[in-house]
C-alpha cells in the first residue's frame, strides 16, 4: 500500500543576499490516512517551515511532498491550515469568514442552502454556532481558534495542518480545544498534522510524534508511536504508564538534543 | 508644609462623595445627564465662538480706518448681505447664489476626485503588490506629487484644448498622489497570514483584490482619500479662476476684477466651510466602512 502523504527526501534552504542557510535536510516521512501526527522540536528547528512545505506555502528545494502520489507544489484547500494566530479576517463575521472559504471551495458543487447548512454544521462541530454574527474582535482567543478550525474543516481537507494552534491560549482554554480537536478527529477520521512544542499535548493527541533535531539543517531525529487507546481522557492518562513512558521519551529526546546544541556552541 | 495641608483637606473631602452618589434618584440622574450634554456642547462650542468673536473685533478695529485696504466685517455684512442671506437665488445664467456655485464646483470635484480615487486605488494596489512596480513607479510618484496644481494647468489646456476637461484633469492629478501612496502602504502592510489564507483558498487576483486587499487596506485608503479630497478642493478653486465658468473659484476671480472685496470674503467662508464638510464626510464614510477592521 502506498502512503497517503509522503515526504520524500526533502531539503529546504533559504538564500538571502548570496548566503544560503540550510533549514531542513533529508526529511523522510510517510503518514497514513486518518493518522494524527505531531511534529515537535525546539523553536527555530524548522518545524513551521516543514508545515508550510506540506501546505505548499513554501516550495521545497529538493525532494517532494506527495499527497496520494501526486506532487504538492502550491497551496490548496485540500491541505487546510489552522494558523497559530487564527488569521480570521477582522472585517468579516464568524459566519462570513467561513462562508468565504465555503463559497470558494464549494461554490460550484453545492447550492446556496447546502452551503449554509455546511457552514452551520462546521460551526456546530466547534460549538460556535451561537457566535455566527460576531466579528473576531468580539470573541475570545479560544473562540477565534475554534472558528479557525471550523474554517479549515469547512474546506473538507484531505489533511488538516495545525500550526501551533493552541500556542497563544491559556492552559484551561488549551485543554478544552485539545479535547475538541480529539473529538473532531474521532468523528471525522481526518488526517491531521500538528506542530507543537508542548510535550503533554503531543502525547495526548498523537498517534505518532515526530521529533526534530535542532537546526540548522534539522532533520527527523526520532519517530515515537503512542500506543494509547482512544478515546483518551486526560485525567486517566495522567497516571497511565504508557503515557508517562511516551512523555519521558519525548522529554529525553528534547532535553538531550538541547544539551547537545549548547555544548556545540 | 503647605502641600501637606492641601493634601489633608483633599483627604477630608473624600467621604462626602459616596453619599452624593447614593442620593441620586432616576429623575435627578436624567437631569444631570442633560446638564452634562449641555456642558459638553458648551465646552465644544464656546471656545471657537469666543475666538471667532475676538477675531471679528480685531478685524473690525484694524480695518476701520479710512485708509485701510481691506473692508471690515461690518462693511462685508452691509455690502454682501444678499449673498449671505440668499445662497440659492437664481437670476440668469451668470448671476446665481453662492450655494449654486459651490454645488457646481462640487460636481467638478466629484468627477475629478472620483476618477482619482478609482485610478489611485488601482495604481496603489499595483505599487503595493509588486516590488518591481514599486521600485519603478515610486520615485516617479514622489516627484510628480510635489508639482503644484496650477503648474499642470497650461499643459492640460494644451492637451485637452478645452477648459472644462482641463479643470477636471487638474483636480484629478492633484488628488491622486496621496490615494496612490497610502493605498500602496496599506497593501504592503497586509499581514502575511491573510495572504496565506487567500493562497490556500486559491483566490484569483480579482477575488483577492475585492475580498482581502481592499478591506485590509481600507484604513490606509481612506486616509489617502481624505488628504486627496482636501487637495482636490484646493485645486478646484485655482483651476476655476483660470478656466472660467460659474463655479465658486471663478466667482472670486470675477469679484476681484470688479473690485467687490466683501463678496470675496463671503466666498472664502463658503469655500472653507465646504472643505471642512468634505473632509468630515470622507472621514465619516471611512469610519463607517472600516469599523471592526482595525481591532484584531
Amino acid at each position: 500500500m502506498t502512503a497517503y502523504l509522503k515526504l520524500d527526501h526533502i531539503d529546504k534552504s533559504f538564500s538571502r543576499g548570496g548566503q544560503v542557510s540550510e533549514v531542513l535536510k533529508d526529511i523522510r516521512l510517510t503518514i497514513d490516512a486518518g493518522e494524527f501526527v505531531s511534529i515537535i522540536g525546539h523553536s527555530g528547528c524548522g518545524k513551521s517551515t516543514l508545515l508550510n512545505l506540506i501546505a505548499g506555502l513554501t516550495k521545497v528545494s529538493k525532494g517532494a511532498v506527495l499527497l496520494e502520489n501526486r506532487e504538492v507544489d502550491s497551496p490548496g484547500p485540500e491541505r487546510a491550515v489552522v494558523f497559530q494566530n487564527h488569521s480570521l479576517l477582522p472585517w468579516l463575521t464568524v459566519y462570513e469568514n467561513i462562508n468565504l472559504a465555503v463559497s470558494k471551495v464549494f461554490g460550484r458543487t453545492k447550492s446556496r442552502a447546502e452551503r449554509h447548512d455546511w457552514i452551520m454544521r462546521n460551526l456546530d462541530l466547534v460549538q460556535m454556532a451561537h457566535a455566527r454574527d460576531k466579528r473576531p474582535a468580539e470573541i475570545s482567543g479560544g473562540m477565534k481558534q475554534r472558528v479557525g478550525i471550523a474554517r479549515a474543516l469547512a474546506m473538507e481537507p484531505k489533511i488538516l495542518l495545525l500550526d501551533e494552534p493552541f500556542g497563544a491560549l491559556d492552559a484551561l482554554t488549551r485543554a478544552h480545544l485539545q479535547d475538541a480537536v480529539m473529538d473532531i478527529h474521532a468523528r471525522l477520521g481526518s488526517t491531521m498534522i500538528m506542530i507543537t512544542h508542548d510535550v503533554d499535548e503531543a502525547v495526548l493527541l498523537s498517534d505518532r510524534i515526530v521529533m526534530m533535531t535542532n537546526g540548522p539543517a534539522a532533520t527527523i531525529g526520532e519517530v515515537l508511536s503512542v500506543p494509547l487507546a482512544r478515546p483518551r481522557r486526560r485525567i486517566e492518562l495522567a497516571s497511565d504508564r504508557t503515557f508517562l513512558r511516551c512523555r519521558e521519551a519525548v522529554l529525553k529526546f528534547l532535553y538531550e538534543r538541547h544539551r547537545f546544541v549548547e555544548a556545540a556552541e | 508644609m503647605s502641600i501637606q495641608t492641601v493634601e489633608d483637606t483633599k483627604v477630608k473631602a473624600f467621604p462626602a462623595k459616596p453619599a452624593e452618589v447614593i442620593a441620586f434618584t432616576a429623575k435627578a440622574r436624567r437631569r444631570i445627564d442633560l446638564l452634562a450634554i449641555a456642558g459638553r456642547l458648551a465646552t465644544a462650542l464656546v471656545p471657537p465662538a469666543v475666538v471667532i468673536l475676538v477675531l471679528l473685533v480685531v478685524w473690525q478695529v484694524a480695518c476701520s480706518s479710512p485708509t485701510a485696504s481691506l473692508p471690515p466685517p461690518s462693511q462685508v455684512w452691509n455690502e454682501a448681505c444678499d449673498l449671505i442671506a440668499h445662497p440659492f437665488f437664481d437670476n440668469g445664467p451668470q448671476d446665481i447664489g453662492l450655494a449654486w456655485r459651490v454645488l457646481i464646483s462640487l460636481q467638478r470635484v466629484a468627477i475629478g476626485f472620483g476618477i482619482a480615487a478609482v485610478v489611485g486605488v488601482a495604481l496603489g494596489a499595483l505599487v503595493g503588490q509588486s516590488v518591481w512596480a514599486m521600485r519603478g513607479l515610486d520615485p516617479v510618484f514622489q516627484i510628480l506629487r510635489t508639482v503644484p496644481p496650477l503648474a499642470w494647468l497650461p499643459l492640460s489646456l494644451a492637451a485637452f484644448r478645452d477648459s472644462n476637461p482641463s479643470a477636471l484633469f487638474v483636480i484629478f492629478i492633484t488628488s491622486i498622489w496621496p490615494v496612490i501612496i497610502n493605498t500602496a502602504v496599506g497593501v504592503r502592510n497586509i499581514p502575511e497570514d491573510y495572504r496565506n489564507v487567500a493562497r490556500i483558498l486559491r483566490l484569483n487576483q480579482l477575488e483577492f483584490f475585492v475580498k482581502i486587499m481592499v478591506p485590509a487596506a481600507a484604513p490606509y485608503i481612506f486616509t489617502g482619500l481624505r488628504i486627496g479630497i482636501g487637495l482636490s478642493w484646493l485645486a478646484i478653486v485655482a483651476a476655476e479662476m483660470l478656466t472660467g465658468g460659474v463655479g465658486i473659484g471663478f466667482f472670486i476671480w470675477d469679484a476681484w476684477n470688479s473690485s467687490r472685496l466683501p463678496d470675496i470674503i463671503v466666498a472664502l467662508v463658503y469655500i472653507g466651510v465646504t472643505g471642512f464638510c468634505l473632509d468630515r464626510l470622507v472621514a465619516a464614510v471611512g469610519a463607517f466602512v472600516t469599523r471592526g477592521t482595525t481591532a484584531k
